[in-house]
């Protein structure tokens, strides 16, 4: 069983067991436009949750992306630091961005569901 | 401050752009493809860039305007052909940049072309400088539209018929459709390609009748990335009134026959700087790998002492790249030079690098 939230930072996370899968949404990639760098955080890191975990760039700003958990950086995805258009392509699922041991289960539970966040993200676009 | 439209804000908005303000009008950054595809789009078929936020000033007047026009500009006026244009600027006392313009000479003056951000308070400078005594209009009725890339010649013959005999940065006159526009073969993309003066009236049905022949609407974004991998300077990035013209590296466009006599504003400092050199100076940067260096990244040398900042800074579609522009201090200005980056915290390494990034692909003339 695999269980899909979302942050207000536009972040989503799939846990399947206690390992986080962690990208960002097409909300925001439609948001930011064409991406053409990703940065990533380094496998074994620890990160905590709302801090910083890499970073995005568009062809007009640069966007930190954050973790909506916390937990140790147990794989990245080398591919879309390779290709960052990947990311335009398909955010919601081979452009991944990290996966996490996760710390804390219960932190899963200050996220938003799908329905909340298209909702949260329809108010929040201008 | 209500904020501006131009004439072809409804057409934007059909065509589901995105807006940003910008100089206080409401212009589109990108359209629903976006900036990237846009980009590519005008480098290799033609694109349309609604610029009518930018100033059109007409001043009316014959000989005596152009003496006095040339103690403000360091161009050879008097040796201009009617319907030739030059880049350039407009400067204080210590040639510090105003703005930079693009100056053309036309049967009844001069008309120039002014930065959106700008064009106010050029007006204001020019009507000082010139004490009043030329009829000067910064033109509302008119917008202004550029159409970029290789097949922009063919298309727009199409609607005007003869613009195609236009040589690179001269314009004329054109009867069309029962009204006069004023073309001039001329951009800021690094493309062959032409601006339209036309009537707000006239405009939009203009640029659909364009759009139906295969040119496609480009916003701000695209236009960015594409003059910044042509290698060409934005006011308020790499030119302002902290800067001059010889640090801008732009000495290519101030007359020759100028410079031995001076006479126009700003000579003292620029004669000076043309014999001594600037301390700092314009040049094109690569940070290796993907790297984005934006505005105000600050440049480092191999010792942590800083030597330059970055003024504007992308990724170029075309070069498939990284690329920026910058101040850097003189001796750090060759080409090839290994710098240091400052970018979130940590250096990453750069290269000073010839401008453009892309080659141009401007027709000199058609013979």
């Amino acid at each position: 069983m695999s269980e899909v939230k979302f942050s207000k930072e536009h972040e989503w996370i799939n846990l399947e067991g206690d390992i986080a899968t962690i990208g960002i949404t097409k909300h925001a990639t439609e948001m930011l436009g064409d991406i053409v760098f990703a940065e990533l955080p380094e496998k074994g890191s620890n990160v905590e949750k709302d801090g910083t975990a890499g970073v995005v760039e568009s062809t007009k700003a640069a966007s930190d992306v954050y973790t909506p958990v916390s937990g140790e950086v147990v794989d990245t995805n080398q591919a879309i630091v390779d290709d960052p258009s990947k990311i335009n392509q398909d955010p919601e699922n081979s452009a991944w961005f990290f996966k996490l041991k996760i710390k804390d289960p219960s932190e899963m539970d200050t996220l938003m569901n799908k329905d909340d966040y298209d909702k949260f993200a329809k108010e929040t676009s201008v | 401050m209500e904020i501006k439209k131009t004439s072809l804000n409804k057409l934007h908005q059909d065509n589901n752009a995105k807006f940003v303000e910008f100089a206080g009008y409401e212009m589109p950054i990108q359209y629903s493809k976006g900036i990237i595809e846009e980009h590519k789009f005008t480098r290799s078929h033609s694109g349309i860039f609604d610029v009518s936020h930018m100033g059109q000033l007409f001043i009316y007047g014959d000989e005596g305007l152009t003496e006095e026009l040339e103690k403000i500009f360091p161009l050879d006026l008097k040796n201009l052909k009617i319907n030739s244009s030059k880049y350039s600027f407009l400067m204080n006392d210590d040639a510090g940049i105003y703005d930079d313009l693009i100056i053309t000479k036309i049967e009844e003056g001069f008309l120039i072309i002014l930065n959106a951000a700008c064009k106010d308070k050029d007006f204001e400078i020019l009507s000082n400088l010139l004490e009043n005594k030329f009829k000067m209009n910064l033109e509302k009725n008119r917008s202004l539209i550029a159409i970029q890339g290789p097949e922009s010649v063919k298309i727009l013959n199409s609607i005007i018929n003869g613009v195609d005999q236009l040589k690179f940065m001269t314009g004329n006159w054109f009867d069309t459709d029962n009204q006069k526009l004023f073309v001039t073969r001329s951009g800021y993309t690094g493309e062959d390609g032409f601006e339209i003066s036309i009537s707000n009236d006239k405009v939009e049905k203009f640029v659909e009748n364009l759009i139906e022949k295969g040119a496609q609407l480009i916003g701000l974004g695209a236009r960015d990335t594409l003059r910044l991998e042509a290698g060409l300077c934005l006011y308020g990035h790499e030119l302002d009134i902290n800067k001059t013209p010889v640090e801008a590296n732009l000495r290519w466009a101030i007359s020759k026959s100028r410079l031995s006599n001076g006479g126009f504003i700003g000579s003292k400092k620029i004669m000076k700087q043309m014999q001594n050199g600037a301390s700092q100076i314009r040049v094109g940067i690569k940070p290796e790998g993907r790297l984005i260096a934006r505005e105000k990244t600050k440049i480092f040398d191999d010792t942590d002492t800083q030597i330059g900042e970055i003024t504007s800074g992308t990724f170029g579609p075309s070069v498939n790249g990284p690329i920026a522009m910058g101040y850097i201090d003189k001796e750090f200005s060759k080409i090839d030079t290994k710098i240091l980056l400052e970018v979130r915290g940590k250096k990453y390494s750069a290269y000073v690098c010839e401008l453009p990034f892309y080659k141009k692909n401007y027709v000199k003339g058609v013979n």
